[in-house]
């Protein structure tokens, strides 16, 4: 035990920000119980990136989002951020660190407005304490009201949300709650945003809104952005560095056009075998 | 209809009172608040005051369960602490009335916080049990602690007194019932325009993506706890002072329901949800047994014959409050306050 803490510490000060990668995933292994939903997983994300994951259903993009955001403790491996091994760092002080993610299934507040709900990415950032809220005076009143200003003159009009700001989430369409999670994520002053499945079940256009604010988040934020994501046109048109996993292992990883023309990614998405022969084979049996 | 409301600022747009007439009325009742005491009777004054203690506890209990999501059978016992620890310190310390409100809500909410510890692992219906035995150990306490507590008789205490002025009528102990209320209420409601009460509402929706956002559920989730049973506390306080005899029998389990529906029934997670439904569940007993008494000279049985049926009135209209307007009188005031926004159009 003490040994592996030592190596442990020695290898998260060792200096490689080689390449400035922000998040690393190392050798990651996640089991429940017999399932290994990850096995050995390694790749890193460099800063100032988008950095895709693809892979069939079921292939672990989702164990692994939630290794890295601190729901999953790796059974083996690290995930180093900024750095730092952050195995042992729960979910909130992830969030503290700068590390900022959307659900697949929306994860807003039902029960709050949208500026609510973006406010409350805020909340890790803000000094306010219980003294203070109760009387909404000196830090309470001043905090509150940067905070709307800067939410209302960079996160709202930046995502187009203006018109939607005093409504319940619960009243608003898919695309747009979407958007309401992604305005809540960047309230977290995030270093890196995970995004998981941020275009599925959208349309066309919504699709591409959402492509354009990804792109924004990287380009005028310098936010570091990880996502998840089925849709390959998105993934292929945004991505810088694209990992495949399949069975939870990493099949491939590289260029997005290399990637997509890995005969492993074509075999994991499409099955492998010609279909001829299959079909052969298929007539044979009857 | 509602006009001239543009917001110049953030400021203004973030106001409890964000328009003209709401202010008005505001001022309308706070005279109706200072003037009161001199104009009511003492029945009038005695009902009143029980309907603010009752506005207090109910706010505290709101945060919890309306707010955070939590559901608590405790609110009750915790009122006991506050009551208990106010009437030890009236009869041994005689410090001024101010400090002894403090101390019992600060006493109540460190019992809250113990209570509240279950709170990670359990929720829902299990939570509200094991706050439910949280309160019979209280209620043990209460009653066999007899060096302290007095035991199955009780305490009885002084009078508050200001400035060496004792008050002892209903309408005399509604100068320290009143402000506090107030200030108490205002303190809730600007709760939840910062951090702290957005954090609170994050855990009663999705506990999970709260703590993706960086909010820590036990710290939070206690400290819930802590400032219900503040008020809790606070609340038991003052009815000492009301009543000046406190027996382990003062504060029953059935006060905790009653506390619940007055939540159910007022509105969860709306401060006004709370001070409606606890006036309606303090008032409308109260009213049923005044209808009750104008019938009996004409009705010689009125009495025998209306009183079970007065607690079959008022059940029945919990159950129609619910089916009716499950979001309580809260929602069926914003209606009221939505069709005044643009009468005389129509929605």
């Amino acid at each position: 035990m003490q040994m592996r803490q030592v190596s442990q510490s020695a290898r998260s000060i060792e200096p490689p920000l080689l390449n400035q990668e922000i998040l690393a995933v190392d050798r990651v292994s996640l089991s429940f119980g017999g399932v290994k939903a990850l096995s050995n997983v390694s790749f890193s994300v460099k800063e100032g990136s988008i950095t895709s994951v693809i892979g069939p259903n079921g292939a672990g993009k989702t164990s692994l989002f939630n290794s890295i955001s601190g729901f999953y403790k790796p059974s083996e491996g690290d995930v180093r951020f900024l750095g730092e091994n952050v195995n042992k760092i729960t979910a909130p002080e992830r969030a503290e660190r700068g590390m900022a993610r959307t659900f697949q299934n929306i994860a807003l507040f039902k029960g709050m407005t949208v500026l609510d709900n973006i406010k409350l990415g805020r909340h890790a950032h803000l000094k306010t304490n219980v003294l203070d809220a109760l009387f909404y005076f000196g830090r309470a009143r001043r905090e509150e009201c940067e905070l709307r200003r800067e939410i209302e003159e960079r996160i709202i009009d930046f995502l187009e949300i203006d018109h939607i700001r005093n409504q319940s989430v619960a009243n608003l369409s898919y695309g747009l709650q979407k958007r309401v999670e992604l305005a809540r994520a960047l309230a977290m002053q995030p270093k890196i945003l995970l995004l998981d499945e941020p275009v599925a079940g959208m349309n066309r256009e919504e699709t591409e809104d959402m492509a354009r604010f990804i792109l924004d988040v990287k380009e005028e934020w310098g936010v570091t952005v990880l996502m998840v994501e089925h849709d390959m046109g998105l993934v292929m048109d945004l991505s810088d560095h694209v990992v495949c996993l399949n069975f939870g292992k990493v099949i491939t990883e590289g260029l997005p056009g290399d990637v997509q023309a890995h005969p492993d990614v074509i075999s994991a998405y499409l099955g492998s075998g010609d279909v001829a022969a299959l079909r052969k084979k298929f007539k044979e049996g009857k | 209809m509602r006009i001239g409301t543009a917001k110049e600022n953030y400021l203004h747009d973030a106001a409890l009172f964000d328009t003209n007439v709401q202010r008005a009325w505001m001022v309308a009742l706070a005279a109706a608040l200072l003037v009161l005491p001199f104009i009511s009777g003492q029945y009038i004054g005695y009902l009143v005051c029980l309907v603010l203690i009752n506005i207090v506890s109910t706010t505290g209990l709101n945060i919890l369960t309306g707010f955070t999501g939590l559901v608590s059978l405790g609110q009750a016992a915790f009122m006991g602490v506050g009551a208990y620890t106010v009437a030890i310190l009236e009869i041994n310390a005689g410090t001024p009335f101010l400090l002894n409100l403090l101390i019992a809500g600060g006493a109540a909410s460190l019992v809250g916080v113990v209570v509240g510890l279950p709170s990670l692992r359990v929720k829902g219906l299990y939570l509200a049990i094991a706050t439910i035995a949280a309160s019979v150990i209280l209620h043990f306490v209460f009653a066999n602690w007899t060096s302290v507590t007095g035991g199955v008789s009780g305490l009885t205490m002084p009078p508050a007194s200001i400035f060496g002025f004792e008050l002892v009528q209903p309408n005399q102990v509604y100068w320290i019932i009143m402000p506090i209320t107030v200030v108490m209420l205002f303190g809730a409601a600007n709760l939840f325009r910062t951090r702290i009460g957005r954090a609170f509402i994050a855990i009663r929706d999705r506990d999970i993506s709260a703590e993706v956002l960086g909010i820590r559920l036990l710290r939070y989730k206690l400290l819930s706890f802590a400032i219900s049973s503040f008020y809790a506390g606070v609340a038991g306080g003052l009815w000492a002072y009301f009543f000046r005899v406190i027996t382990p029998e003062s504060f029953p389990l059935m006060m905790s329901i009653f506390f619940l529906a007055a939540i159910i029934v007022g509105g969860m997670g709306s401060i006004l949800g709370g001070i409606l439904g606890a006036v309606f569940m303090t008032m409308v007993p109260e009213i049923l047994k005044m209808m009750v008494g104008v019938l009996s000279p004409i009705w010689p049985d009125a009495v025998a014959v209306m009183s079970p049926v007065r607690i079959i009135v008022f059940g029945g209209l919990i159950i129609f409050f619910l089916i009716f307007e499950p979001d309580g009188l809260a929602e069926i005031w914003r209606n009221i306050r939505r069709f005044f926004h643009l009468w005389p159009f129509r929605t």
